[in-house]
């Protein structure tokens, strides 16, 4: 079918996008936010008069970046700040503008940014292993053509895929990777796998009637139709959450955007690697195997 | 059942008092790490539990409503362990009063009370006057919980707490007990009495033991305060989160906006698309929702801004369950069977499918929770709670639904495609 016979482009589009991703990556670098650097993030609004980005520079010569924010607020990232030290920062802008409120203010020591740091890179691997264990042990009675570690395997590679594109996109645009983002990620894995098993169990419930009624047919036959019949099923699931998250996006506060912004670029990633990568990539499996 | 749900969903919203972290209610985090250097491994646990304990009253002291002071050990990815106090303090958005309130060493005091309280004729004041004896914490040496064995004043194994004082200590002790014997001296930590023993002979040893039909937790607890107010663990601010209340407001008005919204949009979706089905579904996809707000309201899970996308998310994740369902009965019924048994074996057969989709959805959850800061922490809870709610919601109450209405000639309205025989 349509997928399956067109299967070298998908997958090799999809290659594309993850090595674009990585190169963007590579080249733009990421906006890592305090969360894992450690550091100071202040961010102000003013009533009236707001001062100038310049001027507020001159002001906070250490700052690391000002961005503004909103039609009203900046945003300001320094270095780790002690209490004093941020008395004194607010004082002086303060003093510059009297109608600036505290909107929000963070402040991460390095030891704590450190340790998030490496607890997410832990996590996302957790992750990833208990996939493929669960997923192997599901599907471990369904191990011809292709046994059951590939289907694990494979799912893996669709989940990297999932992640690797929200990260390109970041970098492409300079958003911040905060520990928000880690947790778009981690959302990411969980459901987009689902898609990925729904269509591993429609092929093993074929495969094993197959075996039932005695019936032979190539591999990506059986693939083919399975995506067919499922297809409609996987692009509802996907659109519903779709709407969802387009709903956050526009109606939702600024706190969350760039969250919900992550999320949303996984489902569809996660959505096209289910359907166009994963199944392709089964077949290619297996029509290697046999060849062995 | 349909109208009971909606009843409660009305009134959990309006009158419900929905637990708010500290990004929707305003508030600030403050993280100290405890510099257990000097401490005993062994004593490292109880200390930490008094340094929370110590931190918790004087907050509660200000008023804060609903604090939360942990501790937090953590070793997994660091090497070394490292011991830390998390401090939540809602409605609080001035920093600087909130690590003021924190900041100071705990104090230990031992107070006379006068003995002549004065009643003013008429009515009674009640004001029990305290004189300073100038014995503190810093001549505590160590405080110990005992168990009287035998025939203390005729009461076999009551604990007590055991005191001992430095040489100065000592002395200084065995002064105000030899001049003030049958008087209450009064032990203050923190500006607040914990216990009014009566001095009962004069003490010399420079130990004493507090006795006053204390329960052996109760004597636990002196003895953990009076160590703490003897050895303070010097504490160091590594992190601080404040939020202002404006910000939170926001985020809480248009979480709910789309809220509804994804609602309304979805089930017009479905119904567009499944027909009566669809029209159950969205009925199902209430209830659901309402479930969750109820789950939330009486657990309770702190509300955060990721918590409420959360929740939003797995308003479509729970959709999921329902498509597979419906797609699959499209199928049974493709395949020649009636209406009713398409519905049983759509159910039975999609089972496997959700079943393995929503564990791996609870695995991403279960890590999440493990990562997080409190933040993070709410985002994970809601959505595995939403994941659960949604295996129950599919499974029982659609299939209720559907069998309920799955007679022939009602299959007139299933589907926008409807079906072929």
């Amino acid at each position: 079918m349509f997928v399956v016979n067109h299967k070298k482009i998908f997958v090799i589009l999809s290659a594309l996008l993850v090595l674009a991703s990585i190169v963007l990556v590579f080249v733009r670098g990421l906006n890592i936010g305090i969360d894992f650097t450690g550091g100071a993030l202040l961010e102000v609004s003013y009533a009236e008069n707001m001062p100038d980005l310049e001027s507020v520079k001159v002001l906070v010569p250490e700052a690391e970046s000002i961005r503004q924010v909103g039609a009203d607020g900046y945003s300001i990232k320094t270095r780790f700040l002690t209490d004093a030290e941020r008395e004194e920062l607010i004082g002086k802008l303060i003093e510059q503008n009297s109608s600036m409120t505290v909107k929000k203010f963070s402040s991460v020591g390095p030891v704590v940014g450190q340790e998030l740091r490496n607890k997410s890179i832990l996590a996302l691997i957790i992750l990833l292993i208990a996939t493929i264990i669960y997923v192997a042990i599901s599907f471990r009675k369904v191990s011809k053509p292709v046994s059951s570690l590939w289907y694990g395997l494979i799912a893996i590679v669709t989940l990297m895929h999932d992640v690797i594109i929200p990260v390109g996109v970041f970098a492409l645009f300079g958003l911040q990777v905060d520990i928000l983002f880690v947790t778009a990620l981690l959302a990411i894995l969980g459901f987009s796998v689902n898609d990925t098993i729904v269509i591993f169990d429609r092929i093993r419930e074929q495969l094993n009637d197959n075996k039932e009624n005695n019936i032979l047919e190539p591999f990506g036959v059986i693939v083919g139709r399975s995506l067919t019949q499922t297809m409609a099923r996987s692009i509802n699931t996907s659109l519903t959450v779709f709407i969802a998250l387009a709903v956050l996006l526009v109606l939702g506060g600024e706190a969350t955007y760039t969250f919900i912004l992550a999320l949303a670029i996984g489902v569809v990633a996660g959505s096209y690697s289910s359907i166009f990568l994963a199944s392709p990539l089964l077949v290619y499996i297996a029509s290697w195997q046999k060849k062995k | 059942m349909l109208a009971a749900s909606i009843g409660l969903g009305y009134f959990l919203l309006v009158r419900g008092d929905f637990k708010l972290g500290l990004d929707l209610a305003g508030g600030t985090e403050l993280i100290y790490e405890a510099d257990t250097g000097d401490v005993s491994p062994e004593d490292v646990g109880s200390s930490m539990q008094a340094l929370r304990d110590v931190i918790e009253r004087r907050v509660n002291l200000f008023g804060v409503s609903e604090p939360v002071v942990q501790v937090e050990t953590s070793s997994l990815v660091s090497g070394s362990e490292m011991h830390r106090l998390v401090v939540e303090l809602p409605g609080v958005t001035d920093i600087n009063e909130a690590v003021r309130l924190i900041g100071e060493t705990p104090t230990l005091e031992f107070k006379l009370l006068t003995a002549d309280v004065a009643t003013t004729t008429g009515t009674t004041t009640i004001g029990s006057v305290f004189t300073e004896t100038g014995l503190t914490g810093k001549y505590l040496e160590r405080a110990r919980l005992e168990f009287t064995g035998g025939l203390v004043q005729g009461i076999a194994n009551e604990p007590v707490v055991a005191l001992e004082f430095n040489s100065e200590g000592q002395e200084l002790f065995a002064e105000i007990t030899r001049n003030n014997i049958g008087s209450i001296l009064a032990i203050f930590l923190d500006g607040e009495p914990i216990s009014m023993p009566v001095i009962r002979e004069e003490i010399i040893t420079g130990t004493a033991q507090i006795s006053g039909g204390f329960t052996p937790d109760e004597a636990r607890e002196l003895v953990k305060n009076l160590n703490f107010g003897a050895l303070p663990i010097p504490i160091e601010l590594v992190s601080t989160q404040s939020i202002g209340p404006t910000l939170g407001e926001e985020t809480v008005q248009s979480g709910i906006l789309a809220g509804i919204w994804s609602f309304a949009l979805i089930s017009i979706f479905l119904i567009f698309w499944y027909r009566l089905p669809g029209v159950i579904a969205s009925v199902t996809l209430a209830i659901y929702a309402v479930l969750n707000l109820a789950l939330f309201l009486f657990i309770p899970v702190t509300l955060t801004a990721a918590g409420i996308a959360g929740f939003i998310l797995s308003v479509g994740i729970a959709v999921d369950s329902n498509i597979l369902v419906f797609e699959r009965i499209k199928e049974e019924v493709r395949n020649g069977k009636s209406i009713r048994d398409a519905v049983e074996t759509g159910f039975s057969r999609a089972w496997t499918s959700i079943r393995d989709a929503n564990i791996t959805g609870l695995i991403s959850g279960v890590v999440l929770f493990w990562l997080g800061t409190s933040i993070v922490k709410g985002f994970a809870l809601t959505l595995s709670i939403g994941i659960l709610t949604s295996m129950l919601t599919a499974v029982v109450i659609a299939r209720t639904f559907l069998l309920a209405i799955s007679s022939e000639k009602i299959s007139r309205f299933f589907y926008l495609t409807g079906f072929n025989k």
